[in-house]
């Protein structure tokens, strides 16, 4: 099993009225409400949560993409991650991932992958998500009918990039470029892990089998409705004779919250779910899928409708028992979060668990604690679930065995008697 | 009004046909052609009506080779040529007067005349245009009516979004008609024809409900000075959809041009 800790670092002072004075958390988010010192404390802990989880026994810290969106402040993941590279050890960086539609050329993506790679040491984890349409189309002004098409020659393009080694031609419809020489390379060959966030098109379930790209359902439905979706995808797995069903091909994210008894788990923690739930959701309906976004084939099998569409009106005022017994967040004492995180792997057939633990405006101890309480308490007792298929590393990075750390920086007089004035 | 079929280079494309004499072809805005009906049928007693489907509308078949507004302009052009059609008076509500302003600037010895209701095409940053891609179907009305509340009894008749299927069907049409729609129009219904305007050289009338909130009379004036042989007819009581609130006004300003 690997389990991520992810963030999405919500801004966590949106006001208790924001549901019924703002129409929308995404897209035209009332930008006074984003104050840049607040967030000068604020981006410093998200990255201190990341390194404490880099430090707390997960397989990887992750991060993501969003634009103009009240519980994502981060336009660029690569500059996180690229902080994150220096500060922790061993643990895998993963980017879930940069929009490669969205980059003119989407070389870029190809580039800075390939820095985070070269700069953690091997320890990437790459992610291409189509983006959402918030992302993607209304955010970032993409054309809905032509956003995959772009994004497949977005693929191919970075793809081409990271296995020829000399340098190409490349007449796409999108990007044309007369040198594509990608410098610097990689250093896990001939390119890091990918991972596709998807959202129940068809189209990239067959994309992730076509590619062997590890497909990840990153909802905040929790794993009671996301079964559907991914059944839908093992379906896809089956129906294609794939070569494998290794539970690597696909991962999940779940919120989590833990702590000593579930009663205390409430206590600690409702608030700040209920936040999240409840003002980071509230998201314009009219913003959730830009009409030609998604696919009629994937609408016409009635995937959407059940489990990804109304990104509004999908969490009404909901209290902490519905969140729980629901199945939208796995809360509770160490014993009971393990048998529903149990329950989950085994029937999203998942070895990539994307873990949410910082919720809402959950402040950085409390989000410590159930982090601590999960990577000491239940994550040992989950790791070997899948065990027959411990030996794919197909979806995850192959670090050098010999990696440096950010140097300790000399004094004034050591440099100089260094260079032997 | 008998709807055909007629075959052009890269798809079969579905048109409505009915009149005699004089050609004119009509290019239906981004909701397609469901309010322009009675608008035909009555433009039909004075003119040959020909009004082909943006592939994607109604039951037609969708086009992944029109991509950009050259694709759609040249297309259009096919299918006045697959209609055996030349000169005829050329019409578009709308995005359709945003494909027919690109045709008649393309080949400005094609069209002689030139009827322009509402066009969309234009962008003035003291007057943004609404997003129709993210407008709820609620919503519409107020933008699309002069008269919202009768407004929005035509456009919710069948309409139950709670039913799955209904849903279903609804999002279907959604993705094939306004993601036709968004290659031209997403995220802003502007392609660069304001400097083309120039070279139109048809008679050109403009037609515009005086109460339009959709494209605002404003960019009346607008398409008047990038025009050269342009006259503007404002329409009273009317918002967006005129050819469905004034068909009778409507049909008085084309006739104008025969």
């Amino acid at each position: 099993m690997k389990f991520t800790w992810f963030n999405l670092m919500p801004w966590p002072y949106l006001p208790e009225d924001f549901r019924q004075k703002n129409r929308s958390v995404w897209v035209d988010i009332d930008s006074k409400l984003f104050d840049p010192a607040k967030s000068h404390e604020l981006y410093n802990t998200y990255m201190d949560l990341l390194e404490y989880a880099g430090n707390s026994g997960f397989d990887g810290i992750g991060v993501n993409e969003h634009h103009q969106n009240g519980y994502g402040l981060m336009p660029s993941p690569n500059l996180i991650a690229a902080s994150l590279a220096r500060r922790t050890q061993d643990v895998a960086i993963v980017v879930l991932g940069a929009s490669i539609a969205l980059y003119n050329p989407p070389l870029r993506v190809a580039e800075e992958f390939a820095m985070l790679d070269c700069i953690s040491g091997g320890r990437l984890v790459a992610g291409f998500p189509v983006g959402t349409s918030m992302d993607t189309n209304y955010c970032y002004g993409q054309i809905p009918a032509l956003t995959r098409e772009k994004y497949r020659e977005a693929n191919e393009l970075i793809m081409r990039a990271w296995h020829e080694r000399e340098p190409f031609a490349f007449n796409g419809r999108y990007t044309k470029l007369r040198y594509v020489n990608v410098w610097p390379r990689p250093i896990q060959q001939p390119h890091p892990p990918i991972h596709i966030p998807g959202g129940g098109s068809l189209e990239t379930f067959d994309f992730c089998l076509d590619h062997t790209y590890s497909y990840s359902y990153l909802s905040f439905g929790g794993y009671l409705r996301g079964k559907a979706l991914m059944q839908a995808y093992w379906d896809r797995v089956a129906e294609r004779n794939t070569s494998d069903l290794s539970p690597y091909r696909a991962g999940f994210a779940q919120t989590i919250c833990v702590a000593e008894t579930d009663q205390e788990a409430e206590r600690l923690y409702s608030k700040h779910v209920s936040y999240f739930y409840n003002r980071c959701l509230h998201v314009y309906p009219g913003f959730a899928d830009a009409p030609g976004y998604r696919t009629i084939k994937t609408i016409q099998k009635g995937v959407l409708s059940q489990y990804a569409r109304p990104v509004g009106g999908l969490f009404p005022e909901l209290p902490w028992k519905d969140l729980v017994e629901g199945g939208y967040i796995v809360a509770g004492s160490p014993e009971t979060v393990r048998q529903r995180m149990e329950d989950l792997i085994q029937q999203l057939r998942v070895g990539n668990v994307f873990c949410l633990f910082h919720i809402g405006d959950m402040p950085k101890e409390k989000c410590m604690y159930s982090t601590r309480l999960f990577a000491e308490k239940v994550m040992p007792r989950l790791r070997n679930l899948f065990s027959e298929y411990e030996g794919d590393n197909r979806f995850w990075c192959k670090p050098l065995s010999n990696r440096v750390s950010a140097g300790v920086l000399p004094a004034d007089s050591e440099v100089i008697s260094a260079v032997g004035f | 009004m008998e709807l055909k079929t007629v075959q052009t280079a890269h798809v079969p494309v579905r048109y409505y046909e009915a009149g005699q004499d004089q050609p004119l072809v009509f290019l239906h805005g981004a909701g397609g052609l469901d309010l322009d009906m009675g608008f035909l049928d009555a433009l039909s007693e004075k003119f040959h009506v020909f009004a082909p489907l943006v592939p994607g509308y109604g039951d037609s078949e969708e086009c992944p080779e029109l991509r950009d507004m050259l694709d759609f302009t040249l297309h259009t052009w096919d299918v006045v040529g697959a209609l055996g059609l030349n000169d005829p008076i050329l019409v578009g509500f709308s995005m359709g007067g945003m494909i027919a302003s690109e045709m008649a600037a393309v080949a400005p010895h094609d069209v002689s005349r030139l009827a322009l209701i509402a066009p969309a095409g234009l962008w003035l940053d003291e007057h943004p245009i609404a997003d129709i891609f993210a407008l709820l179907p609620y919503q519409l009305p107020q933008y699309l009516f002069y008269d919202e509340v009768a407004g929005s009894k035509v456009l919710s008749t069948g309409a139950d979004l709670s039913d799955p299927k209904f849903l279903q069907a609804f999002l279907v049409r959604n993705a094939r008609q306004l993601g036709a729609a968004s290659k031209i129009m997403f995220p802003i219904p502007d392609r660069g024809l304001a400097t083309r305007l120039y070279r139109i050289q048809a008679k050109t009338v403009l037609i515009w409900g005086d109460s339009d909130k959709l494209i605002p009379p404003v960019y009346a004036q607008a398409f008047l000075k990038g025009i050269a042989h342009a006259d503007l007819k404002i329409i009273p009581e009317s918002g967006h959809v005129v050819p469905y609130e004034k068909p009778e006004a409507v049909i008085r300003a084309i006739a104008c041009l025969a």
